[in-house]
C-alpha cells in the first residue's frame, strides 16, 4: 500500500543562512532533521540521528562528496552517509530517514515525515532502516 | 643437550640467546656476565654520555634466560664439563659459548695505570666524574672508537686532543687523501689532531693525578684526562688456561660453526678467531652468534668471514669505507674547500667495482656497497656523485643489503613477496634488515618501491597528494581557500579526510580564524565548535592554564562557571580543568563567562598545541635547577593555537628529576645546571615513545629557536594525524637529518621556518573572544535553526557521585 499525502512544508531558515558545505538541524513536525546545501547550492534533508551512536548529531558532520555523490560524514565515528538516499556508504543496510528538500522565495523548506514514500519502509526508533535499501 | 651455559654478556651473546629461543631451544640457558647489568647497545655508548638513558640502552633479557651478573667465569674444567666462577659457584654445561669480548690494548708505557680506557658504561662513569675540574683530555687513538672518544671528551667540555701512530686518523677505514679531509673537518670542530705520533709516558704529579701525556719527541700535551683506545685484545684466557686452542696473536680459534678445539665449546664475537681473523664489529659478531645457535641445535649454518664495509658518523662527518681499499685503477673526487672526499676502486678492466671511500659525503655508500665484486653499474663518474647512477639499477639477490645483521637482497625480497611485508618498519620486523645502524635503510625503502609495492601516498579519493606534497603546493602557490585547491589540484569536493587536513595546513600558513568564511566547512565538529564532542553530542571546554598555574580567583570562576552550567568538571592529564556536558547554544555563554575573567581557549579540540606541563621547579622546589613553570608558562604562550598534523603537548621539568613527565611528550624540556635539555619525539597514547634527547644545556633564547624550527618544519613534512613520535621514525634519515636541517640549517630554511614562527606568534588571537564577538558566527551556536531557544530534547543526565553522566542511549 502506498499512502500518498499532500506534503506538507516546513520553513527552516532563509537559503543564505545555511552556508555552502555545512548543516543545520531544524525541528520538523517535532523531528530533527539535518539540512545540507552542498557546493552546487543544492539543498539536502536527512534525519539528525545518528544510527551508530544514538546522537542527534548529522548536521554537524562534514560534507563531502565519494564518487561524485554528496555526503556527510558522522562527527562521532566518522561513518559517511548519501545525502542523496540516506544509505550508509561504509556499513551497506544501515541508512537514515531522508526528507524532501527545497528552496522557496529564498527559504529553505522540508516536508514533514508523513509525505515520505512508504518504500523507504519502516524505520526503528533508532532511525536504522530494517529493510535494506530497494 | 640440555643446558646452554654462556661466559660473558655483551652484545654477542645477547643476540646469541635471543637465536637460541627464536630457534625453539627449550632447554636452561645461563649467561655469566661479569658487569652488573644485562648486555647493553655499545654502538651507541657515546650516548649514555649525552642523556640517554642506561635503561634506554640496555637490551631486555630473553624470557627464560638466567643471568649471573656481577661475576666471571674462572676456569672451565672441560671433562666434567662445569665452570667455576669468581662467586665460588659452580655451573654444569652441556654446550659452553665462550662470549668474553675484548679488552681495550693499552701500551706500556709509564703512568699507563693513570688512564682511562672507552668500552664499558663503568669507564665512562670514570671518565665523566674525572672531567670534573679537568680542561683538557687526551684520546690515545685515532680511529673509530678513538674518535668516539674523543667526541665524548668533547662533549664534556674538554680541549680534546686525539694521537695517532699512524699518518692519519682512521687508517683501517681511509686512505691518506681521505684521511686528511678527515682530519680538516676534525680541526674546525676545534679538536688537536697529532698523527704519526707515539706516547712516552703518561705524566702524573706527585699524588698520581694526570697532568700531561708526552710524545716520543719529548713534548708534552697538557691534559688531566688521558684515554688509551688503541686497538683491542681479544678476552681469550679462559680458553688459554683450559686448553683449548687459541691462535698466536690471540682469539679463541673456531671452525666454520664457530666450535673451538673442544667439540662442547663454541667462541663467538671479539673473542672468536674465525678464518685467522677477530672481528670488532657488530655486524660480524651478530652473524657468529646466529651460526653458533644454528649449529648448536643440529644446523649447517657456517660464517664465511664478513664484510668490513662501515659507514658512520663521527663528530659530525660522515665516513664510509666498502669492500678493497685499493685497486689496479681508481676514480677519485676531493673538494678540500667543502670537506668532501670519495674514491672508487675498481679492476684493472674498468669493468668490476673493488670497494669505495667517503669523506664528508657518504651518499654513494648505500647504493654501491652492494654491487663490491659486480660489474659497475654505471659510470664512475655517476656512481661518486650521491650514487644515483646505481639507484636504478636492480642488486642482485646475493647482494648484502645490511651488513650489521647479514641480510640481503634476497631475503628482503622474500620478505615482501611471501609474508607481505609492504613498509619499511615491516622489513625490519621481520629481516632483522636496518634495526642497527640504519644506514641501509633508504636500500630498503628501494627494495619496497622495486618489488612493485605501492605505497600510496594519496591522502584520500580527491587528491592524490601526501599531506606534505599539498602543504608545499598551498605554501608555494599562495593558494588560500580550499576551493581553489581542489579545483585546481585535486577532484570532487572533498571529504572528512581532506577537508580538516587543508584546513589545519590554512591554519599552519596563515593563522586566520578557523570559523572565517569558507573554512568553517573545513572544520571537524571539534573546530567546528571550538570545543569537544563527546558520546551524546554535548561538548566539553577547557580553559588554557599556562602551564598548570592558575591563582585561587580563576579557579573559582572554572567552579562557578561548572556549577551554574551543571558541567561535570573533571581534572585532565595536562594540568587544566575540563567541563563537559554543555550544548551548542551553551557554549558561547560559557566561553564569554571565561574570556571576562581572563581565560582564552585551549584549544583542547585542535590538532594543536594542547598544554605545556611542568613541576613547580626551582621557585619552590629544593632540587630544582631551573625555572620551569615560567618557561613552560612562555612556550605555552608562544605556541598556543599552532596547528598541526597531530596534537602536540610538551612538558618542562625543573631537574633531572623529571617530575613533568616531559620525556613522554612531542617536546619536553629538562633542566639541567647550566640550562635546558631538549627532547622530541615522545609520547603516551597507544604506542608509548620516549622523546629522544636533541640538544643540550641550550640557553633559553637557543631552546626557543630549536623548537620553533622543528615544529614548523614537522608542521611541513609530517603526514595527517602522524604525531612527532612517528614522524621522527619515519623522517629519511631520522633525528640526524631533522637536526642537519634546523641545527646547521643543511636545506637552508632555518630562515623561513623562523619567518612562520614569528607570523604564527605575532597574528594569534583567541578563538574563543573572536567568535563571541562576531555575530555572524554566534548564529551557527543553536541546537535549531528554526527554534533558537529550544534545546536539544534529546540530551539527558542521569546523575552519579553528585555530577551529571549521559543516559546511555543504545543505538
Amino acid at each position: 500500500m502506498t499512502v500518498t499525502l499532500p506534503m506538507t512544508w516546513t520553513t527552516v531558515c532563509d537559503y543564505h543562512v545555511l552556508l555552502p558545505e555545512r548543516g543545520v538541524c531544524a525541528l520538523v513536525g517535532g523531528e530533527q532533521v539535518a539540512v545540507f546545501r552542498t557546493f552546487d547550492g543544492a539543498v539536502y534533508a536527512i534525519g539528525n540521528l545518528d544510527p551508530f551512536s544514538g546522537a542527534h548529531v548529522l548536521s554537524r558532520g562534514i560534507v563531502g562528496t565519494r564518487g561524485g555523490e554528496p555526503t556527510v560524514a558522522s562527527p562521532l565515528h566518522k561513518q559517511v552517509f548519501s545525502l542523496v538516499t540516506g544509505a550508509c556508504l561504509d556499513e551497506p543496510g544501515t541508512a537514515v530517514p531522508t526528507y524532501p528538500a527545497r528552496v522557496a522565495d529564498g527559504r529553505v523548506e522540508v516536508a514533514a515525515r508523513a509525505a515520505l514514500p512508504e518504500r523507504d519502509g519502516p524505520v526503528n526508533a533508532s532511525g536504522r532502516s530494517l529493510v535494506d535499501a530497494p | 643437550m640440555s643446558r646452554v651455559v654462556v661466559a660473558g654478556y655483551g652484545p654477542a651473546a645477547h643476540r646469541f640467546v635471543e637465536a637460541l629461543r627464536e630457534r625453539g631451544f627449550d632447554g636452561r640457558i645461563t649467561v655469566i656476565g661479569e658487569e652488573p647489568r644485562p648486555a647493553y647497545d655499545r654502538v651507541a655508548l657515546t650516548s649514555y654520555l649525552t642523556g640517554t638513558s642506561l635503561a634506554d640502552l640496555t637490551y631486555a633479557v630473553p624470557e627464560g634466560v638466567e643471568t649471573l651478573l656481577g661475576t666471571r667465569v674462572t676456569g672451565i674444567d672441560r671433562e666434567a664439563r662445569v665452570v667455576a666462577t669468581a662467586g665460588g659457584a659452580t655451573v654444569p654445561y652441556d654446550v659452553l659459548v665462550l662470549a668474553t669480548g675484548s679488552a681495550p690494548f693499552v701500551p706500556p708505557v709509564p703512568g699507563a695505570e693513570h688512564a682511562h680506557v672507552y668500552r664499558t658504561i663503568d669507564d665512562l662513569d670514570a671518565i665523566r666524574a674525572a672531567s670534573d675540574g679537568a680542561s683538557e683530555g687526551v684520546v690515545v687513538g685515532g680511529g673509530l672508537l678513538g674518535l668516539e672518544a674523543a667526541d665524548a671528551l668533547r662533549g664534556l667540555g674538554l680541549r680534546t686532543h686525539i694521537v695517532e701512530m699512524s699518518p692519519w686518523l682512521m687508517p683501517r677505514q681511509v686512505d691518506e687523501g681521505g684521511g686528511a679531509v678527515l682530519k680538516g673537518h676534525i680541526e674546525d670542530l676545534g679538536l688537536s689532531v697529532h698523527a704519526g705520533a707515539g706516547v712516552q709516558e703518561v705524566v702524573t704529579d706527585a699524588e698520581g693525578r694526570v697532568t700531561g701525556l708526552r710524545k716520543p719527541d719529548g713534548s708534552l700535551l697538557d691534559a688531566q684526562i688521558v684515554v688509551f683506545s688503541a686497538g683491542i685484545r681479544p678476552r681469550d684466557e679462559l680458553a688459554r688456561a683450559a686448553g683449548i686452542d687459541v691462535g698466536e696473536r690471540g682469539g679463541v680459534v673456531v671452525d666454520a660453526g664457530m666450535r673451538t678445539s673442544d667439540p662442547a665449546v663454541y667462541a663467538i664475537g671479539e673473542c672468536a678467531l674465525a678464518g685467522g681473523q677477530v672481528y670488532g664489529l657488530v655486524g660480524p659478531c651478530n652473524t657468529m652468534a646466529e651460526v653458533a645457535a644454528d649449529r648448536i641445535l643440529g644446523g649447517t649454518a657456517v660464517f664465511e668471514g664478513a664484510d668490513l664495509s662501515t659507514k658512520l658518523k663521527l663528530l659530525g662527518v660522515e665516513v664510509a669505507q666498502f669492500g678493497a681499499m685499493s685497486g689496479a685503477l681508481d676514480v677519485t673526487y676531493m673538494d678540500p674547500v667543502g670537506g668532501v672526499y670519495k674514491r672508487l676502486f675498481i679492476s684493472d678492466d674498468a669493468r668490476t667495482l673493488l670497494g669505495g671511500i667517503c669523506v664528508g659525503d657518504a651518499a654513494p655508500y648505500a647504493t654501491l656497497r652492494p654491487f663490491v665484486g659486480k660489474p659497475l653499474p654505471a659510470a664512475p663518474a655517476d656512481l661518486l656523485f650521491t650514487g644515483t647512477g646505481a639507484a636504478g639499477l636492480d642488486l642482485p639477490d646475493e647482494a648484502q643489503v645490511c651488513s650489521c645483521n647479514n641480510v640481503s637482497a634476497g631475503a628482503v625480497r622474500a620478505a615482501i613477496a611471501d609474508k607481505g611485508v609492504s613498509d619499511v618498519p615491516g622489513v625490519k620486523a621481520c629481516t632483522r634488515a636496518g634495526t642497527t645502524c640504519g644506514s641501509c635503510v633508504p636500500m630498503l625503502k628501494q627494495l619496497l618501491e622495486k618489488s612493485g609495492v605501492e605505497i600510496s601516498k594519496a591522502l584520500c579519493e580527491h587528491f592524490t597528494y601526501s599531506r606534505a606534497e599539498l602543504f608545499d603546493i598551498i605554501r608555494v602557490r599562495g593558494v588560500t581557500t580550499f576551493s581553489e585547491l581542489i579545483a585546481g589540484h585535486g577532484t570532487g569536493r572533498g571529504c572528512d579526510i581532506c577537508k580538516p587536513t587543508v584546513a589545519s595546513i590554512l591554519a599552519s600558513l596563515h593563522n586566520g580564524h578557523v570559523l572565517e568564511g569558507e573554512r568553517a566547512a573545513l572544520q571537524d565538529t571539534n573546530d567546528a565548535y571550538l570545543a569537544n564532542i563527546q558520546k551524546n553530542g554535548t561538548y566539553s571546554v577547557v580553559p588554557r592554564i599556562p602551564g598548570g598555574e592558575i591563582t585561587p580567583d580563576k579557579l573559582i570562576v572554572i567552579g562557578e562557571v561548572a556549577r551554574d552550567f551543571g558541567l561535570y568538571t573533571k581534572i585532565t592529564g595536562g594540568q587544566r580543568i575540563d567541563l563537559f556536558g554543555a550544548r551548542v547554544e551553551q557554549l558561547p555563554q560559557i566561553w564569554k563567562r571565561l574570556v571576562d575573567a581572563g581565560f582564552e581557549s585551549g584549544h583542547a579540540y585542535g590538532k594543536a598545541l594542547r598544554t605545556v606541563k611542568s613541576c613547580v621547579g626551582s621557585t619552590w622546589c629544593r632540587y630544582g635547577v631551573q625555572d620551569s613553570v615560567g618557561l613552560a608558562i612562555a612556550l605555552e604562550l608562544r605556541y598556543r593555537g599552532l596547528r598541526a598534523p597531530h596534537k602536540l603537548k610538551s612538558a618542562v621539568s625543573g631537574c633531572a628529576r623529571e617530575c613533568a613527565e616531559a620525556r613522554s611528550k612531542d617536546f619536553g624540556i629538562i633542566a639541567t645546571e647550566q640550562g635546558w635539555n631538549l627532547y622530541v619525539g615522545g609520547n603516551g597514547g597507544f604506542k608509548p615513545r620516549h622523546a629522544d634527547l636533541f640538544a643540550s644545556d641550550l640557553t633559553t633564547d637557543e631552546l626557543i629557536r630549536t623548537i620553533d624550527r622543528f615544529l614548523m618544519y614537522y608542521i611541513r613534512t609530517a603526514d595527517r594525524l602522524q604525531r612527532t613520535a612517528a614522524w621522527v621514525e619515519s623522517i629519511e634519515g631520522g633525528l640526524d637529518h631533522v637536526r642537519d636541517v634546523i641545527v646547521n640549517d643543511s636545506l637552508g630554511l632555518c630562515a623561513e621556518l623562523d619567518a612562520q614562527m614569528a607570523h604564527h606568534v605575532s597574528t594569534y588571537e583567541d578563538e574563543w573572544r573572536a567568535t563571541i564577538e562576531d555575530p555572524e558566527k554566534l548564529s551557527r551556536f543553536v541546537s535549531f535553526v528554526n527554534a533558537p531557544g529550544v534545546p536539544d530534547p534529546s540530551i539527558v543526565f542521569e546523575r552519579e557521585r553528585d555530577q551529571i553522566k549521559p543516559m546511555v542511549v543504545t543505538p
